[in-house]
Order: structure tokens, then sequence, then C-alpha cells
């Protein structure tokens, strides 16, 4: 028998994995693809978001005071953020075509609907980022200081928008309003019925806030854990105690409010979405009492979560009153239920870490204001680690979201499986999925790469200007024409 | 929205808007690429740093015309989106990749002094810019001439019949177009050596570019012939070959007499003229089906458009977008006009 070499990739992971049968279904498949695609370009905006908040506040302050300070560390952000931005252009593209590579039932079921708010979101925040990046990177001697600040405002407005058009269309996958399903070419799809209803969806508000929000936590910490790390390296001490006040008081107000907003968003979920919230809490069996699991371990066969819970926990943050039944798993059909294990993890993940950063932030304004955190060590080193923390957190809110969704691809209307492009094989997305790996593995690399030689040269290498560096620049570009010029004899 | 949308062919708008937003695209990512595409033939670190930054402030902005075209498509004709995206699955993956490898070796390749890191990223900036091109090119020729569908409108062809004689030649005729007008932005944006230098190829594109120009109507008449029925059927339209022609006529012109924007202009109307036959040709379809005779499968302005309640709130979100977008795009070319400078902000 002559087998294709996609059959000898099955042939091999059925063998290695034993008992357990693999086949490479393109579902799988193209979920796995979209996991990874989407996870890797949302380490990007959400900095990008977070850190021009920062930016704002660093060049308003600037242009207030006249200090040089801000002068400088708004410089130094500014190409710090120039790379984050590269990187979530460059693999943001990659999001924008996927939905009809990959999921063109899907594509067809929502275009209706999705379409126009990712449209929206081309028009009105693609273009305003684009655009005014152009001046707040290359536009200092150009144009006025004051305009300057426009761009940067612009910026950081236009990042804001991608982020407001990108979760509307994603909450109205979590909980459709504003349609109804029309027949069109032999398929149903979904159709708008009332546009304003689709913007404002169940969910659209809560999950906007908490996105922002978790971007904000994100971008804040970048900027306190580079301070952090010059603070210890004793250098740049001008920048780093400026960067550590704003990152900190940014980090401890957006961690605050997240928990309010935290809370909003499981109350809407425990509405509209009662299996995710049932699987965020590995909440199987309706009682008199819901129970709040701190942490623990899912055993999915017999059905309990194993570790410590508050009880009633569950039922009095939903509802103020330990007394009172949520639905649980048990009133959700089997085959449409999400997995619980990753649920539960993923949220429980997030706010652990959520507490975490809301401890660290208030402990850092804390020795801020006795004035002994420059000196503190151990708290430096915490807070130069910190800045993984927010993106973990950010990516496991998303793994809750879209997980908690399963099985469907829009919840209650169209399942994830029959989403998937029909005419697209298994062994094309397997090749893509090889393809993304190692071009987004090589970008990662690049990206640690030269995020540490930015931090390494440091605010006053970002800051200076032509005359200062020409020497060096000329001889090193001369010595390289050189190089160039033999090379090619 | 407006009551008077009613009276409006929505759906024609709407493959007008498309065509605009993709036509946008090819104006200004087409110098871009071909920025890309001649990289490579500049020599040393200087010429290769004016290259980049003369598109530096602009290339992103200018990638954005694709997204929106992207998602106005899905928006407006989601059947396309589907159909299309999902048939041209491993080109349009490859043609991911080369976007990305573009975006970052701009922004990488002068962060770094090394001279290894240096030439990589060139030649990374040039392969990508030029296989993306071609791939733009080939989707474009398979459109034109037609893609195989079945019944229920979705791709029934193979990879390897995308890459069919007639796309190939698109896809080498839109490099050799790209890379003349590259060839003229870049003269219009330089001074002194590099502008001396590139001016001298300007034939060499022109000629080249005239060649593919020729051998792509060529073909066109013969194998596609369907592409110019409307043309033939209304000779108005034939006005517009016979603009295009003069505008490409003119370019060399235009460089000789020094008036390098006129010449850029050109190229750009050049560009327009043929993008408006291309959506000419393949009218009121947006994918004919291949073979012509099993036209009942292609996929058109109507039975591929979403309602037209959306194509109506599209139209009015794109009429509060437009002004800001031209004015937004205007203002950044006219900040940073003139010829390119290399300061300590410069790729």
């Amino acid at each position: 028998m002559r087998l294709n070499w996609l059959q000898y990739v099955n042939l091999i992971l059925m063998n290695d994995i034993g008992s357990h049968m693999i086949t490479l279904d393109p579902v799988i498949l193209s979920r796995v693809q979209f996991a990874l695609t989407v996870s890797f370009h949302y380490i990007f905006p959400v900095f990008s978001i977070g850190l021009g908040l920062l930016l704002v506040v660093m060049e308003g302050l600037y242009l207030k005071t006249g200090n040089e300070t801000y002068h400088k560390m708004t410089h130094f952000w500014v190409s710090i953020f120039a790379l984050i931005f590269g990187i979530g252009v460059a693999t943001g593209i990659v999001m924008e075509f996927q939905f009809g590579t990959n999921w063109s039932n899907y594509s067809r079921f929502v275009g209706d609907v999705f379409g126009s708010a990712l449209a929206a979101e081309g028009l009105f925040a693609f273009f305003l980022e684009s655009g005014f990046l152009a001046i707040l990177l290359f536009g200092w001697n150009k144009v006025s200081k004051l305009m300057h600040f426009v761009a940067t405002v612009m910026v950081a407005l236009g990042a804001h928008f991608s982020a407001v058009w990108i979760v509307v269309a994603n909450s109205w996958q979590q909980t459709p309003a504003g349609f109804h399903l029309v027949e069109h070419n032999g398929f149903m799809r979904a159709e708008i019925t009332d546009f304003w209803a689709m913007v404002f969806n169940p969910s659209s508000v809560d999950r906007l806030i908490h996105v922002i929000l978790g971007a904000w936590v994100a971008g804040a910490f970048l900027v306190v854990s580079v301070s952090a790390y010059y603070l210890l390296k004793n250098r740049d001490l001008d920048v780093a105690k400026a960067g550590i006040k704003m990152g900190l008081i940014v980090a401890f107000i957006s961690c605050g409010l997240q928990m309010l907003s935290g809370h909003s968003s499981a109350v809407g979920v425990s509405e509209h979405q009662p299996a995710k919230l049932a699987a965020m809490e590995g909440h199987y069996v309706t009682s008199e009492s819901a129970d709040l699991s701190l942490f623990g371990w899912v055993d999915e066969k017999n059905q309990k979560v194993i570790g410590p819970s508050i009880p009633g926990g569950l039922s009095f943050l939903l509802y103020q009153n330990f007394t009172q039944p949520v639905a649980a798993l048990d009133t959700i059909k089997e085959e449409n239920r999400p997995p619980v294990q990753i649920t539960f993890q993923s949220f429980h993940l997030m706010v652990g870490i959520g507490i975490a950063l809301s401890g660290l932030a208030a402990l850092g304004l804390f020795l801020l204001w006795r004035g002994t955190l420059y000196k503190n060590t151990l708290v430096l080193l915490a807070l130069i680690f910190s800045v993984i923390l927010p993106q973990v957190a950010n990516q496991a809110g998303w793994v809750t979201a879209e997980v908690g969704r399963q099985p469907w691809v829009v919840y209650g209307l169209l399942k994830t499986k029959h989403g998937i492009s029909p005419v697209v094989k298994s062994g094309d997305i397997l090749f893509s999925i090889i393809l993304f790996s190692s071009v987004y593995l090589l970008l990662f690399a690049l990206f640690i790469f030269l995020l540490n030689r930015k931090i390494q040269k440091g605010p006053d290498y970002a800051m200076a200007t032509d005359a200062e560096l020409s020497p060096a620049r000329e001889s090193a570009a001369a010595g390289w024409s050189q190089q160039l010029a033999q090379g090619e004899q | 929205m407006f009551p008077f949308y009613e009276q409006l062919d929505l759906n024609l708008i709407w493959f007008i808007i498309v065509g605009v937003l993709l036509t946008g695209y090819a104006v200004l990512d087409g110098f871009d690429l071909g920025v890309g595409i001649l990289h490579l033939l500049t020599k040393g670190d200087t010429e290769r740093r004016l290259m980049l930054n003369s598109i530096g402030p602009v290339w992103d902005g200018n990638e954005v015309w694709l997204v929106t075209g992207g998602g106005a498509l899905f928006a407006a004709f989601p059947d396309v989106y589907a159909t299309v995206f999902s048939g041209f699955y491993i080109p349009l993956m490859l043609l991911l990749v080369m976007l990305i490898f573009r975006a970052v070796s701009i922004e990488f390749r002068s962060k770094e002094p090394m001279p290894w890191w240096r030439r990589f990223w060139d030649v990374s900036f040039s392969v990508s810019s030029l296989l993306g091109a071609l791939i733009l090119g080939v989707a474009l020729g398979n459109i034109a001439r037609g893609v195989p569908l079945s019944a229920n409108r979705e791709f029934a062809g193979t990879l390897l019949g995308l890459f069919n004689p007639y796309a190939l030649l698109v896809g080498l005729t839109t490099v050799s177009l790209f890379a003349m007008h590259a060839s003229i932005y870049v003269v219009m944006k330089t001074e002194g050596e590099l502008q001396a230098k590139v001016r001298s190829w300007i034939k060499n594109t022109i000629a080249i570019f005239a060649i593919f120009y020729v051998m792509t109507t060529m073909s066109t008449l013969l194998y596609v012939p369907q592409m110019t029925e409307h043309i033939r059927r209304e000779p108005l339209f034939f006005v517009l070959a016979i603009l295009d022609m003069l505008a490409i006529a003119g370019i060399p012109r235009a460089i000789y007499h020094g008036k390098d924007f006129e010449a850029f202009l050109l190229s750009c109307f050049n560009i327009v003229c043929l993008m408006a036959l291309f959506g000419l040709g393949i009218f009121p379809d947006l994918v004919p089906a291949y073979p012509s005779t099993l036209s009942q499968n292609s996929l058109n302005i109507y039975n591929a458009a979403s309602s037209s309640a959306t194509l109506g709130i599209m139209l009015t979100i794109t009429l509060m977008a437009l002004p800001l977008v031209l004015s937004y795009t205007a203002s950044i070319y006219w900040i940073f006009r003139g010829k390119v400078k290399l300061t300590s902000k410069s790729y």
C-alpha cells in the first residue's frame, strides 16, 4: 500500500502516542493555527495600547512642564513602541485574512455582521494609527511640539479604536444580537437587523473595558520593568525614577479597575453564557448554593474540582446571596459543554495573576512613598520580571473567553466544527502551521534581541542628535560599504 | 440609513469601493514593493538606507489599504472572501509570510551595524517584496482568467492550476509594473548619485514593463476574450486603454524634461487605468468561473454580496471615514514631501 506523506505523519503520531487515536483533523488543525497566530499577535497590541497611553502621559507632562527628563523618556519609549508596533502590524495582517483562508464557512455565516466591524476597524483605527505613527517616529523635527503630541494622542487613540472594533466583533460571537437568520445560496447566514444592537451586544462593553484595562496593566508593567532594571543597574536614574512612578500609578489604578470590570464581566457571562461560567468554576452540579473555587484540579471523569473553595462564594459574588443556585454544567447538554479543565485553569490563572499584580503595584507604591523602593533589590527584581505576568494573564483571559465558548464559534448558532473551510486540506493547514511557527519563533527571538539592545543602549542613545551620532554611524557605514564592495567583486 | 439609498445600486457601489481600495493599494504599496524589487541593485549602505527611507514613513500606511480592502471584501462580498481566500490557500499563506518579512526587514535592517545582519535583511526585503508582488499578480491573473468553481461556488481547482501560464504572465507583469513605478518614485524622492543611477534605469524598467504589457494584452485577447467583451460592446471604454497608453508614453518624456513628479503621477494614472480595465473586464462578476461555460457558478456582485442593510450601513461608515482617511494620508505625504534625508531617526 502506498501512503502519502500525510498518512505517514499520521502513522508516526499514532505510534508515538500509543493507544490514543490522533488523526489530523482539519478542525483541530485550524484551531491550532488560529490559536497560534492570534496568541502570538496578541503579545504586541496589548503593549502598544498600554504603552500608547503612557506615551500620552509622558509627552503631555513634557509639554506642560518642559522637563527634559520627560522629553528623553518620550524619545526612548517611542523607539520601543516602534519595535512593538512593527511586529504587531506584521503579524496582524495574518488575522485579517485568516477568517477567509481557514474559516470560510464561518466567514459566509458572519460576513454580513462581523465584516462591517472589521471594515470599520480598518477605516477608523488602522489608517489613524499608521498615518500618525509616521509623525510620531520620524516627525520630531518636521512638525511643532504640539503637533507631535497630537500625533501621539492619535496613535494611542487608533490603538484603542482597533481594540474597540475587534472586541465588538468577538463579543458578537459570544452574545449575538441585532441580527436574524436568512437563507442565502442554500446556506443559513446571520444578517444585521440593528447595527447598534450588534455593536452594543450584551457583552461588548464589559469585555472591551476588560481588554483595554488588561492592556494598560501590560503597558504599565513594561515601563515599570525597564525602569526597575535601570534602578538596579544604577543608570539612567532620571528616566527610571519618573518611569517607575508613572508605571506603578497607572498599574495600580488599572489593576483596581480591572477587579471591578472582571466582576461585571463574570456577572454578564453567568447571565448570557451559563455554560462558560460553569466551566470557569468547574461547577458541575446545580445545588442550593454554589461554591467558589480558589484553585484546584478538575477531575473531569468524576465531575468535581479537587481543591479549596469558599462555600456559597460563587452565589454570593454573582447575586450577593450565599444561598442562590447557579446554573451548573448539568443544565447543559453534554455535547454543548466547553472543555472544563482548560477553561477552569486559564480563568483561575488570570484571576490569580490579577491579584498578585495588584499587590505588587500596591507594594511598589508604598515603598515609593516610604522612599525605600530604589534601594530594595528584592522588590526591584520582582518588578523587572513582573512584565511577563500581565502578558500571561491577557493570554489566559482570551483562552477562557474562547475555549469557554466552545463547542460554538458563534454562541448557540454555529458550531466551531462547521465553521472551517471545506476545500482546505489537512496537509495544507499543517504546512501553514509549520510555516508560521518557524517564522514566529524567529520573530520572537529577534524581538527579544532588539528590545534588549534598545534597553541596553538606553534613553541617551534614543535621544541623541544626528551630530552626536554621525561620527560613529559614518564609520560603521563606511566599513560596511567597503566590505560589501569587496564581497561583490 | 438614508432613504435615498433605496434608489442606489449598493452592490455596484461596493464593487467600486472595493475596487478603489485595491487600486489605492496597488498605487501606493506598488512603489513600496517596487523599491524592494530594485533594492539589491543599489550598492553600499547609504544607498540602501536611502531606498528604505524613501518609503520609511509611508509604507505602513500604504499596507493598510490592503488590510482595509480585505476587510471591505469580507463585509461586502463575504462569499468572495470565503471562496477566494480558502481556494488560494497556499499562495495566500506565502503572501502573508512575505508581507511579514517585508515589514520586519524594513524595521530591523538598520537597527544593528553588523554587515551580515544588514545583508540578510537587504536580501529578505528584496525577495519578500518581489515574491509578494508576484503572488498578488498571480492571484489577479487567476481572477481575470476565471477560477474553477463548483456548483456551490467553492473553489474546485488545484494549487498547481493556480500557477497557469496566463496567471504567471500577469504576475510577472505586476512585478515589472511595480519596479517601473518604484524607479520613478525613487527618482522623485532622492537626489545626487543614487538619483542619477536610478534615473538611468528608468528606460529599462519602462521597456521591460512595456514588453510584458503587450504580452499580457495579446494573451488576454487570445485566451481570455471575455475580459474584453465590455470594451468591445461599449467603445467609449476604449478611451481608457488609449489614455493608459498615452500615460505610459508620457513617462519617459516627463523624466527627460526633469518633471519627476509629473512622471510619477502618470505612473499612478497608469495603474489606475489598468485596475479600471481589470474591473471593467470582470464586471459584474467578482470571481468569474473557469471555464466560462460554467458561468452560472460565478460569484458576482449580487449573489456574493451581504444584505442591502449591511451594504447601506457600511456606505454610511465609509462616507464618514473617507474624508478623514484621505486627509491624514494627504497630510502625511505633505509633511514628508521632498527629498529623503538620513537622520538619527531613520531606518
